[in-house]
């Protein structure tokens, strides 16, 4: 465990931090708006704090797995924290506990809020809220890799900690080149959304603010009324589109770049994730034609909407599905725990783990017809090594203990259950809306400080998967000579 | 560049390091995940588990768009037909590790018919490192420059050489030859020296010039170099093998030890000139039987890097003059400085040296050639020679009047029969080789030395 070296590391990224609220106070200043001031003390805060930290001398620079995964816990609570100044010193939000929610919902690109007038806030603070989305959706630590000017061998470890799926790594040979080819693909993407909402006639703040919810599938809103507040199919056509787009692994999108469209399109997890929207919009359908809807054409426009949005886990909403059958809800549900692909900027278990399990049950039921056959666990037609598998399981095992544990706590306040188990469903897997009181109409304001702290730590949990959090909680990680 | 690397194995490994650090993209393939996961842990290179072999798993690697292919695995066949593949599938440059003697000979004719690049056999190029080991008794290290018209030794300094405490301008001034100390290593750090540098006890000095003159320059010194005429290997591998080839070339006798009965009388069948020992290198008796204290040198080339180590120190204990001992493991070598052996030779790195050379030489396929690249004082410091030629920017300029970088040595030019140790009115020629001492670089074109005006 080496201290020097992970401080280090989180200044950097308090530093990056400070640069990426600049954009907020050039709109500040745009709109003449008094949070101008509440950015610049966040700046200087933010450096000063950054640049005290860069300021520890250290001859190593190695970063071990261990290190990787400290940094990039550190990291994000203190981004998290920091995060929360401006909404704090501009008042917008003066609940320390609020503030913090709200930080950690944006950087996790969860999406959840506790505020109840959104459309009041200054549109500086709303800005910031919803940029903190765009650059939790990609990674703090992996744009800090890509502008970095000398990356040493070993900072892969921080980024497979901050990667999502079960075995992320790179795709060409040099690490920070990885990470650029990422960003490009994350702006570019992203500009294209902003360009084609603005076709829709949607204003330029809108529309960047929207783009910058949807590419890091987070889902925090400027409207009170979310999405359908526009009320456009145009735009909501746009908006489904892109949310499943940000949902697909980006590696995927470099293998469209090199040409090889053979492997994007026989990609299983991608196959696998447009298998399970395409059916679960069809069964929603069905289900919510002629007893919520009366046509066919708007049962489809908001189920596939609905469906986009909580699988990818945005979290944006043009329906109340508090109102829809329970089929639809329930499926709704699992779609929260599946989440999209590895390698985007979703949140969830991942199409591939459950991919995986499957194919692990497959074998375990092989296995009893054949208990002498050997079996493999392939994956696009290569061997998906035991260690992966078994990794694969036990990940499973902690998402439900850590979300059982938590819906524990969080019913210490006697909420009805529905809004208590979904509440914890919406952070954990980084999704905003739950059902019940934390429905798409409704929002976290009433909780406990307790259980809004419980929750801000799924959210964060829940984009890490799990490890870098839980490791901190391990007191020999915190041991110079750890045995 | 794009560089291929096949198989992750000790020379695999290491070239992927030395590469990725020169800010190469290198892709390991190997079909052993345990090895991908130490290089992907470690290097900033890209891993692919499959099969060399295979076309599709090249194809993955990107060999279309590759500058360049080593095939580095454990059979001379696979990393034959690796190159073969590859060069029909696209890549620009291939380079095959060939190393069984059976093939030692028809070499050049494998290279053409399987239109290779480069061929390296790292056994026949560690061999020919301790024969030239040899063939200069008092270096610790030698390395070659120009086909072997200038030389450069690497001499630690006791406090009974009558440099001790002088200054460079002094040395040169009352030695009268024509040498050049290009670098000085002291309590590991590095100095380029000028001519107020002054020499201490214990400094590890790199001379450059002739061969004769540094041989001359060291007598001088008062380091006395008495011809070795009979050495003993221990070891009987394909290093041992090699180097009596070199080291009868060179009219010494040469004794073999050699644990393995079979490998004895193969021995006995390719080597039929030479005395083969079957016994156990490591024993005292045998040693002592087959009387070590009277050897000239005694090389330990075994497998194993503790049993080359320990039967050095037997020797050098039983007052053989120089010992030398080949470490597979680098981290070894800081281990074995402070012991008294006079020379380790370190197989991966010296074969890394010359396809690092073969590297640099392709990256600037329009500038000028290099011709030799030898990383000493702990790979700190590079010895390079280029050829300069009609792309050269500052041919005919006194050298004087270049701006060179700092941390850069023009330590000689060599031009037709003529060697020059450089002095300020001295100017570079095209087709001149010019050898130069860099510190903390890595230069790829001659033109680079100077400070360029953009």
């Amino acid at each position: 465990m080496n201290h020097r070296v992970i401080f280090r590391s989180v200044g950097t990224v308090l530093c990056i931090e400070a640069a990426c609220m600049l954009p907020s106070l050039l709109v500040a200043f745009i709109y003449r708006e008094a949070a101008a001031v509440s950015f610049a003390i966040s700046i200087f805060i933010l450096s000063a704090a950054g640049f005290a930290l860069l300021s520890i001398k250290t001859p190593i620079t190695r970063i071990y797995p261990r290190d990787g995964f400290a940094v990039v816990a550190l990291s994000w609570i203190f981004v998290s924290v920091f995060g929360a100044l401006p909404f704090m010193l501009s008042g917008s939000i003066p609940s320390i506990i609020d503030a913090f929610f709200e930080s950690a919902s944006g950087f996790s690109t969860t999406g959840a809020s506790i505020l109840r007038d959104v459309e009041s806030l200054p549109k500086s603070i709303l800005f910031w809220r919803s940029f903190t989305h765009w650059m939790g959706g990609m990674g703090v630590l992996i744009l800090m890799i890509a502008i970095l000017p000398s990356v040493n061998p070993s900072i892969i470890n921080i980024m497979k900690a901050e990667s999502t799926g079960p075995s992320p790594g790179k795709f060409v040979p040099k690490i920070r080149q990885t990470a650029e080819i990422l960003y490009i693909i994350y702006v570019l993407l992203t500009a294209i959304n902003v360009v084609l909402l603005l076709a829709g006639g949607m204003p330029l703040y809108d529309a960047l603010l929207n783009a910058f919810g949807t590419a890091g599938t987070g889902g925090f809103s400027i409207r009170n009324a979310s999405i359908s507040a526009y009320d456009s199919v145009y735009i909501e056509t746009i908006i489904t589109i892109f949310m499943f787009l940000f949902g697909v692994n980006f590696t995927l999108y470099f293998m469209v770049f090199k040409r090889n469209i053979k492997s994007f399109l026989c990609d299983e997890e991608l196959r696998f994730y447009l298998g399970i929207v395409l059916s679960a919009i069809v069964i929603i359908v069905i289900n919510i034609y002629n007893t919520v809807y009366q046509s066919v054409g708007e049962s489809i426009r908001y189920a596939a909407f609905q469906v986009s949005s909580v699988i990818t886990t945005t979290g944006y909403a043009t329906a109340d599905f508090n109102t829809w059958p329970v089929l639809s809800q329930i499926i709704l549900i699992l779609l929260m725990f599946i989440g999209a692909n590895a390698g985007s900027t979703a949140g969830g278990i991942k199409c591939i783990r459950v991919l995986l399990l499957f194919k692990i049950i497959k074998r375990e039921i092989a296995r009893i017809n054949h208990p002498r056959a050997v079996q493999t666990v392939k994956l696009n037609g290569r061997i998906v090594d035991e260690e992966t598998l078994s990794g694969t399981m036990a990940f499973f095992f902690f998402w439900i203990l850590i979300f059982s544990l938590s819906v524990l706590l969080v019913s210490l306040e006697s909420k009805d259950l529905i809004t208590s188990t979904t509440a914890v469903i919406a952070t954990l897997n980084n999704i905003g809306p739950g059902l019940g009181m934390v429905g798409p109409t409704g929002n976290y304001a009433d909780f406990s400080v307790f259980s809004k702290a419980v929750l801000s730590i799924c959210m964060i949990v829940g984009r890490l998967e799990i490890y870098p959090i839980m490791l901190l909680f391990v007191p020999s990680f915190w041991k110079r000579s750890s045995i | 560049m794009k560089i291929i690397i096949i198989g992750d194995g000790k020379l695999g490994y290491n070239l992927a390091e030395n590469l990725s650090n020169e800010d190469n993209d290198i892709t390991i393939i190997d079909k052993d995940p345990e090895a991908l996961k130490k290089a992907g842990e470690y290097l900033d290179v890209m891993c692919i588990k499959g099969n060399g072999l295979s076309t599709q798993t090249l194809l993955e690697a990107g060999i279309k768009e590759a500058d360049l292919l080593i095939a580095a695995t454990a059979s001379d066949e696979i990393n034959m037909v690796c190159c073969l593949t590859a060069k029909k599938l696209g890549a620009a440059h291939t380079i095959a590790r060939i190393r069984d003697p059976e093939y030692a000979d028809e070499l050049e004719q494998l290279k053409t018919d399987l239109d290779l690049d480069m061929v390296i056999n790292p056994e026949q190029i560690v061999a020919s490192e301790i024969a030239r080991l040899i063939e200069f008794p008092p270096a610790a290290n030698v390395e070659i420059f120009a086909k072997g018209r200038v030389v450069m030794m690497e001499i630690k300094v006791t406090p009974n050489t009558t440099i001790v405490n002088m200054s460079l301008n002094n040395i040169t001034k009352r030695s009268n030859s024509d040498i050049l100390i290009g670098g000085v290593l002291r309590n590991d750090s590095v100095v380029i020296p000028n001519g107020d540098f002054i020499i201490r006890e214990n400094d590890t000095i790199y001379i450059i010039g002739q061969p004769a003159k540094v041989v001359q320059f060291c007598k001088y010194i008062g380091i006395h170099i008495q011809k070795i005429k009979s050495v003993m290997i221990m070891g009987g591998g394909r290093i041992g093998y090699y180097l009596t080839k070199y080291l009868n070339e060179m009219e010494i006798k040469v004794k073999i030890i050699e644990k393995d009965p079979e490998r004895c009388v193969e021995l006995t069948e390719l080597l039929p000139k030479t005395l083969i020992i079957c016994g156990d290198g490591t024993d005292e008796s045998v040693l002592l039987s087959e009387n070590l204290e009277n050897m000239g040198a005694f090389i330990s080339v075994t497998g194993r890097d503790e049993e080359n180590i320990i039967a050095a120190l037997l020797a050098k204990q039983y007052g053989v003059k120089k010992a030398i001992s080949k470490v597979n493991r680098a981290a070894y070598s800081i281990v074995i400085d402070k012991m008294d052996i006079d020379s380790v030779v370190i197989p991966k790195q010296i074969t890394a040296n010359y396809i690092l050379r073969y590297v640099r030489g392709l990256q600037n396929a329009l500038g000028n050639p290099v011709d030799a690249l030898y990383r000493i004082m702990d790979n700190m410091v590079e010895a390079i020679q280029f050829t300069a030629n009609k792309h050269t920017k500052f041919l005919d300029i006194p050298l004087k009047d270049l701006n060179i970088l700092e941390g850069i040595l023009v330590a000689a030019i060599v031009r037709k029969n003529e060697i020059i140790i450089p002095h300020g009115n001295d100017v570079i020629k095209a087709d001149d080789n010019v050898i130069l001492i860099v510190k903390d670089k890595k230069l790829t074109d001659l033109n680079d030395i100077i400070e360029s005006r953009e």
